[in-house]
């Protein structure tokens, strides 16, 4: 690009029009992204300024809201001190550990259901049922029958996971269409190959989408848990804050609360863009 | 018999082994006192809990009072998210001008909300139905943008040349094109709905009355039985909401007919 530029330098003064379209061409290729750069920021900006003034002239109490620079140098002294660094870990251990254990189990159960009928019918019902009960409705419940230490917390997230994940993956298999199948004996697959080469490829995204949804609710049962019961972790530094009046600090750790859901979600995006490369590449 | 026999097949009886099973061992476990029975109450002291509950009358006014914020906050919810999502499906500039903002504060998990949002609005219902709706706007709004930016261009350009204006584009094309989507959204909104007037009580527990300050009451005062007894009732109502979200659903878009 540069090194063009500067050979384009010296025929302007010979071909001015055929110049000033390639810059502007060059123009308008970069200026979407810029402009949608430049517009992102007047509305968030234009919240800022009101909670400044709001807070400046202290319309409301400073207590309820604080100013913008009081929570920036909070978030800057939590990040200093490690207490969000420290609570963040904790969450995300929570999370990770408990999405895995009921990703798995449901990952074996949406696949049992999905392939066999009798483990199905026997299953499905029950399944059914205890999938109807929302996670928040199990947690006074196990409050009671395990505490509210750490297992709590992995129980309640594996929960929120295990649903979605076996859900999506006995639907994904049950619909397989049946000509896949139909082909994949008519070439003599043996069993294990029509489970490898046709079942799983073309149950995969609807498996995937189930373990995105499985991710989403753990982040959400485990805030949840954390707020109600817990003496560390972002949901429990976000109570704490609460209890103490100290807003700032509320508002740092729901900025990381946002930060912590942005990253899951776009590990998950990064995942599924390499594992579905296959899909794109037959086009 | 012969009603039963057609109307349950062999099969069916199967889904019943693993819940009887279940129910057999609790009582069974209970029974002998192999576990500390202050925990893991016997089956009929969940039925003597929900008894009393049920003929306490506080039954029908907690009751009441959940569904009556789940609904108030889903309509709240669900009004903002249609107009919302259709201002910023159509118009590129709402897109570019509020677009990230939506798509940036979707990842904060809701329950984060719940302490700013009784700090600001306190904790009475007020809060509570803020909080669902909240927990409504976002898969409505996401599925209504999706929908109205999924709407044909050819649909549009057909719109114009019978010369309709901004109101009949909306609600003669525009809307109706998008109601799947629109309707998914709605689905999902209702099941959030209700898990956020849950939360929400949870969270911002009173001694008023609803379906999660009794839980969290029975929690406190160490009752088993009523605790189990509201998590089946939390089931059974997002049970019931969403039975009734799945016939609505189809109702709705008969127009569309069978997918072939």
């Amino acid at each position: 690009m540069s090194a063009q530029a500067t050979v384009d330098l010296p025929l302007s003064a010979r071909q001015p029009a055929s110049l000033g379209l390639h810059r502007v061409i060059r123009l308008a290729n970069w200026w979407p992204a810029l402009r949608r750069l430049l517009l992102a920021w007047p509305f968030p900006m234009a919240i800022f300024v009101l909670w400044s003034l709001a807070s400046h002239y202290q319309w409301v109490a400073p207590q309820v809201l604080p100013t913008p620079e009081t929570v920036l140098t909070t978030f800057g002294d939590l990040l200093r001190n490690g207490d969000l660094r420290s609570n963040g870990v904790i969450s995300f251990y929570r999370v990770i550990a408990g999405f895995g254990i009921g990703a798995g189990i449901g990952l074996a159960l949406g696949v049992g259901m999905g392939l066999s009928p009798t483990f199905k019918d026997y299953v499905y019902p029950l399944f059914k049922a205890f999938a109807q009960v929302p996670s928040l409705g199990w947690l006074p419940l196990l409050m009671m029958l395990v505490g509210i230490d750490e297992a709590l917390k992995i129980i309640l997230v594996a929960k929120a996971a295990l649903v979605p994940v076996a859900l999506n993956t006995f639907k994904g298999i049950e619909t397989v269409p049946t000509r896949y199948i139909d082909v994949a004996k008519v070439y003599g697959f043996s069993k294990w190959q029509l489970l490898a080469k046709v079942v799983f490829p073309s149950a995969f995204p609807m498996i995937w989408n189930g373990v995105r949804y499985g991710l989403t609710h753990s982040w959400l049962a485990l805030v949840a848990v954390e707020l109600l019961a817990s003496s560390e972790g972002l949901g429990f530094l976000i109570v704490y804050g609460r209890q103490l009046y100290q807003m700032d600090v509320v508002m740092a750790a729901v900025v990381v609360v946002g930060a912590v859901g942005y990253v899951l979600d776009k590990v998950l995006a990064l995942i599924e863009a390499r594992l579905l490369r296959w899909r794109r590449e037959a086009f | 018999m012969s009603f039963i026999q057609k109307h349950i097949t062999h099969r069916d009886w199967r889904g019943f082994v693993l819940p009887v099973g279940f129910l057999v061992i609790w009582t069974a476990v209970t029974a002998a006192g192999w576990v500390n029975t202050k925990l893991i109450v016997p089956p009929s002291d969940v039925i003597a809990a929900a008894y009393k509950y049920f003929t306490s009358g506080t039954f029908f006014s907690g009751l009441g009072a959940s569904l009556g914020r789940d609904l108030a906050g889903f309509v709240l919810g669900s009004l903002v998210g249609v107009a919302f999502g259709s201002l910023v499906g159509l118009s590129r500039w709402a897109n570019r001008l509020a677009g990230p903002t939506f798509h940036t504060l979707k990842h904060i998990s809701l329950f984060a909300w719940l302490p700013l949002i009784s700090t600001w609005l306190g904790q009475g219902d007020g809060a509570k139905i803020f909080f669902v709706a909240l927990s409504a706007f976002y898969p409505v709004a996401l599925g209504t943008i999706e929908g109205v930016q999924g709407v044909a261009r050819a649909q549009v350009e057909v719109a114009r040349v019978y010369a309709f204006n901004a109101r009949q584009l909306l609600f003669k094309l525009v809307l109706p094109a998008a109601s799947p989507q629109i309707i998914a959204g709605l689905h999902l909104a209702l099941i959030y709905a209700w898990l956020a007037t849950i939360g929400s009580e949870y969270l911002l527990a009173k001694s008023g009355p609803g379906l999660g300050d009794a839980v969290i009451q029975g929690k406190t005062a160490f009752n088993v039985g009523l605790v189990v007894f509201g998590m089946l009732l939390v089931g059974l109502i997002g049970y019931a909401l969403n039975r009734i979200a799945l016939r609505a659903e189809a109702r709705v878009l008969r127009w569309r007919g069978r997918a072939s």
